[in-house]
């Protein structure tokens, strides 16, 4: 099966974080996805650009509305996924767990819907 | 096969024979829908053929057989109906009449995985409730609404979605490894004592106690602790065990011929099950020899101290008290925290119990609590502060959800205000 993992963290945490840490950090989620690149579970992913940065489009009566802002204002926002392979939600979980983000944030874990 | 097994078969939450042949079904089908349906049409044959040509030597067996020979011709049906629709849903390759011996006589950890699928945490609490009871212990959809007191179609809807997202998020029938067991093991206790407590004090309804579901929970925990065998990982399941068997064992002492609460030591302890506390002392004395004792271990330890007691004076407080500390400890909750006090009071210091409980109502982490004003009235009624327990009382009666709590506050109440009651010698 295929789950999305979907990383919600409070940007505003990030704020006055050293570069330092900012750069450990990094290195984290770039060892965590070499590791499951490397086990053949990773299927994709990206880091977000801040919800500042968000579009909203929405089409109503036929006319395309777009407004400033994320969908939906919330404590955590969505900061990046990653697309992964695992055999059943265990695996998934198991995997979201070791998400540098799931030790601030929250990782939801989300089916992939098949299509064939 | 005589007709009373047959019909047990049939009657709810009767079959052993069913449910095990169900635990295996859904492994087999991958599918708890297909499972509960195909092994009806299974039990429907059976019925027909048993009495005459008498039961196969494995009816689990024959039963798993039959459906599953039923759901091959179902989703086969299936396919041709919705050819290109069904491609890649259905399974019918992986259901082939080679890849499992139908003439294993048990399967065991069939019905360990049913249990850790049926609690898995990602379903909602309330979900693993239902669908345990519905599916481990074979209740029908009926019990199981009254026993919760909802409207069936509410519980059936339910059922249905934990059934969905088992489907579609993939939660795995398997039993958790090593590293996940100590945390998914937690969940399925929490289950089966969440049972055990409706049906100790339910939380809605006129009835005191529901001996039904305090059955189902100590059946439950028993499966799983004879499914795990003296595995060491589930020490704390053989200590629930024992926790409910000697909480049960009151059960017949906790109301009076006209159905009023009795506490502890107004019971008549000669109503008390001494094979329930017998076997229920058994467990904790090994659980306790088996290593550090865990939140459930602690707190059979305790009820065994109660059980010991031939009468309330002969209850070993002190060391109830103790136990309460180290439960504060391991698990601390603001309901440990108010049966500490109480115990410490019981114990002979009677103003300190009364210091926390009052540190405790100031916090205001247990408001709307009525068994914490009640302690607290029975702790002044005995330091002799009448009119401050009779004040205690009447908060306590206000905030009793259950029409025999009420009754016995009002009973408590009329105590305290009828002749003789400023002596303090209840």
């Amino acid at each position: 099966m295929q789950y999305v993992l979907l990383i919600y963290e409070n940007e505003k945490s990030w704020v006055g974080v050293s570069e330092a840490d900012q750069k450990a950090m990094f290195g984290e989620y770039h060892a965590f996805t070499e590791s499951i690149a490397k086990s053949g579970h990773y299927k994709g992913g990206e880091a977000l650009q801040p919800v500042s940065t968000a579009t909203s489009v929405r089409v109503r009566n036929g006319k395309t509305l777009s407004t400033d802002g994320p969908f939906a204002e919330t404590k955590e926002q969505l900061g990046g996924f990653y697309l992964v392979e695992a055999a059943n939600l265990d695996e998934a979980t198991a995997m979201a767990a070791r998400i540098p983000g799931a030790r601030t944030g929250t990782i939801e874990v989300r089916p992939i819907l098949p299509t064939k | 096969m005589s007709p009373d097994d047959l019909a047990g078969l049939f009657e709810s939450g009767g079959g052993e024979i069913r449910r095990r042949a169900l635990a295996t079904l859904i492994r087999l089908l991958g599918d708890f829908d297909l499972a509960e349906e195909t092994l009806q049409d299974a039990l429907t044959v059976a019925l027909a053929q048993w009495p005459r040509s008498g039961a196969p030597a494995n009816p689990s067996a024959w039963l798993v057989a039959v459906a599953r020979r039923r759901a091959i011709d179902r989703l086969r049906r299936a396919r041709r109906f919705t050819e290109i629709e069904a491609e890649g849903h259905l399974s019918v390759p992986a259901l082939g009449p080679t890849d499992t011996d139908e003439q294993d006589a048990e399967w065991p950890d069939d019905r360990l995985r049913l249990i850790f699928t049926c609690c898995h945490p990602a379903l909602a609490l309330e979900a693993q409730v239902a669908l345990t009871l519905r599916t481990v212990c074979g209740l029908s959809s009926e019990e199981v609404a009254r026993a919760f007191m909802m409207p069936i179609a509410t519980l059936q809807q339910r059922l249905v979605r934990a059934k969905a997202k088992i489907r579609a998020a993939g939660i795995p029938y398997r039993i958790p490894g090593s590293s996940d067991l100590p945390e998914r093991l937690d969940g399925v206790l929490a289950v089966a004592y969440l049972i055990f407590n409706e049906g100790y004090a339910p939380t809605s309804g006129d009835e005191l106690i529901r001996p039904a579901l305090c059955e189902e929970a100590i059946r439950l925990v028993r499966l799983l602790c004879e499914l795990a065998g003296a595995s060491p990982d589930y020490r704390e399941a053989r200590a629930l065990l024992a926790l409910l068997l000697l909480q049960d064992s009151r059960r017949e002492a906790r109301l009076s011929a006209a159905g009023e609460v009795l506490l502890l030591d107004e019971q008549d302890r000669r109503l008390w099950s001494s094979a329930r506390i017998e076997e229920g002392l058994g467990l904790v004395e090994t659980a306790l020899r088996e290593g550090p004792a865990g939140a459930y271990a602690i707190q059979a330890a305790i009820a065994a101290l109660h059980g010991r007691a031939h009468a309330p004076q002969d209850t070993d407080w002190r060391q109830i008290a103790a136990l309460y500390t180290l439960l504060a400890h391991r698990a601390p909750s603001p309901v440990v925290e108010l049966n500490r006090a109480v115990a410490i009071a019981m114990a002979g210091d009677l103003d300190r119990g009364l210091l926390l409980l009052e540190a405790l109502r100031a916090s205001g982490v247990l408001a709307g609590y009525h068994l914490l004003e009640s302690a607290r009235a029975d702790l002044l009624r005995r330091q002799g502060r009448i009119s401050e327990a009779a004040e205690a009382y009447r908060a306590a009666r206000a905030l009793a959800r259950l029409a025999p709590e009420q009754r016995f506050l009002e009973r408590r109440l009329r105590e305290l205000e009828g002749p003789g009651a400023l002596d303090g010698t209840h």
